[in-house]
């Protein structure tokens, strides 16, 4: 299957600073891709580059079929800016109905998509009085026009509330389902909540990382944590017989590395009565992600 | 056509809202019933009809208000997009930005033709309850209608321009009055100065029609008189009106707006969102 967007070689320098460097990356039609990275990591300037907005100084994009910025992309093409700003005197309505004419559709659809993002109750209301949440909503509506066959979503769950990240993921899966393929960029990996297929990791500009979750998790091999409640006054001998144990009151800490996991907890359950209780936590999605973004130049 | 029209339907709602169609409104009509009572007095000795008169003093109203009304409409034109952050996402949309100003454009041209109905109107409605030979200026008033429309668009792709080099809308708004106070105010005042220092020389004789004409306030106003034969009813540049032909003032007339947006949309070309 031929893929919706296909970067090669990318990079972008701005007066001498290096934004993108030497990024490669593919988005098949119907598969979420998240792209991760801090500020300024070069996340925007990539979007902004498939969008089109700004030339990118080497390499070759191309967005389904089409030069990036083209009218023939532009009209497959949905973006939901960072910070989805509007006219504040338009009613949510008038200005879907506006974006719904300029891509040629019947603005008497503005009602439905405003629905379908939970903003029904508000569309006569003037944006001016939205709050940011309604505001990226409206953003999000009006990236829903038109069937795109690519949405280019800039922080897309940064103003929502978890509820309403959940009916984002659930419109996106839709979306996918539909054949859409999704390209969105997040500075926090828990924010994504693994309702992606891929992730795409950004650091100073360079693709540090490219996996799904349970790729990235395996090839960071970053510590297991245990932490194991010793049964009156039994912490000391514990900690003595697990190495680089330390116990703190009534607990013991230890790390292992991923290989060594059963091994331990074998070691553990072979002390018997002296465990009251034993917690084991798999590296967070904090963890593995800034393992990636800081492996390089930070 | 269409992205045109719907982007012309946002502005004029938008320009709705920020009661830019009322300010407009409210100032043509106010001005031209205080011109077309004021105005008329002193029309006896001079052999013309009342209307005639008056569009003479309307020409100078239109002069100086039309600019006015043009750039406080379009300085925020694409600055205010920008700082709004709203041309971002408005230029990922199948729209070309020629789309996009031409579509501001027939608002606010919509807007100020809305005004210079209401208030010429209203000027011509007095004019005709005083004196019925006015039938007689009614093609200087016709002339005076589609002239400051056209004079309307030269100082909106101006502003658009303005708007699009500056980028913040505060810059544009200094560089939008700078515009109006150069082209409307002070280059009268250094024509005149230049006319006087030269006493009589090769630049009044030579080059001065065409300095007028360079200008495209100072087109419109020979263009009027010109045309009208009104050169007699008032004074200043209408010594230069009867000098100059009125096809060579209906030219820069006709070309300035094609210029103004021409040179807007350039100038928004090289916007980088």
């Amino acid at each position: 299957m031929t893929s919706t967007l296909t970067i090669s070689g990318l990079t972008k320098r701005f007066e001498g600073v290096t934004a993108l460097a030497d990024v490669s990356l593919t988005v098949a039609p119907g598969e979420r891709v998240a792209l991760l990275g801090h500020n300024g990591a070069g996340k925007s300037t990539m979007m902004k580059i498939i969008l089109g907005l700004i030339p990118a100084t080497e390499g070759r994009v191309e967005v389904c079929g089409a030069a990036p910025g083209s009218p023939e992309a532009r009209r497959q093409v949905a973006y939901l800016p960072e910070n989805a700003a509007f006219h504040p005197a338009l009613t949510g309505e008038e200005q879907l109905r506006h974006y719904l004419r300029l891509r040629g559709e019947d603005p008497a659809g503005a009602s439905a998509l405003l629905e379908r993002v939970g903003l029904g109750g508000a569309a006569r209301r003037r944006i001016g009085t939205y709050s940011k949440g309604m505001r990226q909503r409206v953003g999000l509506a009006q990236a829903l026009i038109g069937h795109p066959r690519l949405l280019v979503l800039d922080e897309p769950t940064s103003g929502l509330d978890p509820v309403s990240r959940r009916d984002f993921y659930a419109l996106l899966d839709a979306l996918a389902a539909e054949g859409a393929a999704i390209l969105l960029s997040s500075h926090a990996l828990t924010e994504v909540e693994a309702r992606t297929d891929r992730i795409l990791i950004l650091s100073g500009g360079r693709l540090v990382a490219e996996g799904s979750l349970t790729d990235l998790r395996r090839s960071a091999a970053l510590p297991v944590a245990m932490h194991v409640t010793a049964r009156n006054g039994h912490a000391v001998q514990i900690a003595a017989a697990l190495p680089g144990a330390i116990a703190a009151g009534g607990l013991v800490h230890l790390t292992c590395a991923q290989s060594e996991k059963l091994d331990v907890l074998g070691r553990i359950a072979g002390l018997g009565d002296k465990v009251a209780d034993l917690e084991v936590l798999p590296p967070s999605l904090e963890d593995i992600y800034s393992h990636y973004s800081r492996r390089d130049g930070q | 056509m269409s992205r045109i029209l719907a982007t012309a339907a946002s502005e004029f709602r938008i320009a709705l809202r920020n009661r830019w169609v009322a300010i407009a409104l409210v100032l043509m009509a106010v001005f031209s019933l205080v011109l077309s009572f004021a105005g008329s007095a002193p029309s006896g000795g001079l052999g013309a009809d009342r209307l005639s008169v008056t569009v003479a003093s309307l020409t100078s109203l239109a002069v100086y208000l039309v600019p006015l009304l043009a750039l406080l409409m379009s300085f925020d034109a694409v600055a205010g997009e920008v700082e709004r952050g709203t041309l971002p996402l408005l230029l990922t949309y199948p729209v070309s930005r020629a789309e996009v100003l031409l579509g501001k454009l027939a608002a606010h041209l919509g807007i100020l033709a809305l005004a210079m109905t209401l208030g010429y109107g209203l000027a011509a409605g007095v004019t005709f309850a005083f004196d019925a030979r006015s039938v007689e200026g009614l093609p200087a008033l016709w002339r005076l209608g589609w002239s400051s429309v056209a004079l309307g668009a030269t100082f909106l792709g101006a502003g658009y321009a303005v708007s699009a080099i500056a980028r913040r809308p505060s810059g544009a708004a200094g560089l939008a009055i700078g515009l109006w106070l150069g082209l409307v105010v002070l280059y009268d005042l250094a024509l005149l100065a230049a006319v006087v220092a030269d006493n009589g020389g090769w630049f009044t004789t030579e080059a001065f029609p065409f300095a007028l004409l360079a200008n495209p306030a100072d087109a419109f106003r020979l263009f009027n008189l010109a045309a009208s034969g009104a050169s007699g009813v008032s004074g200043g540049v209408g010594g230069a009106a009867s000098v100059i032909p009125v096809w060579q003032s209906l030219v820069p007339v006709l070309l300035w707006p094609a210029a103004a947006m021409s040179l807007a949309i350039l100038a928004f070309r090289r916007v980088t969102p």
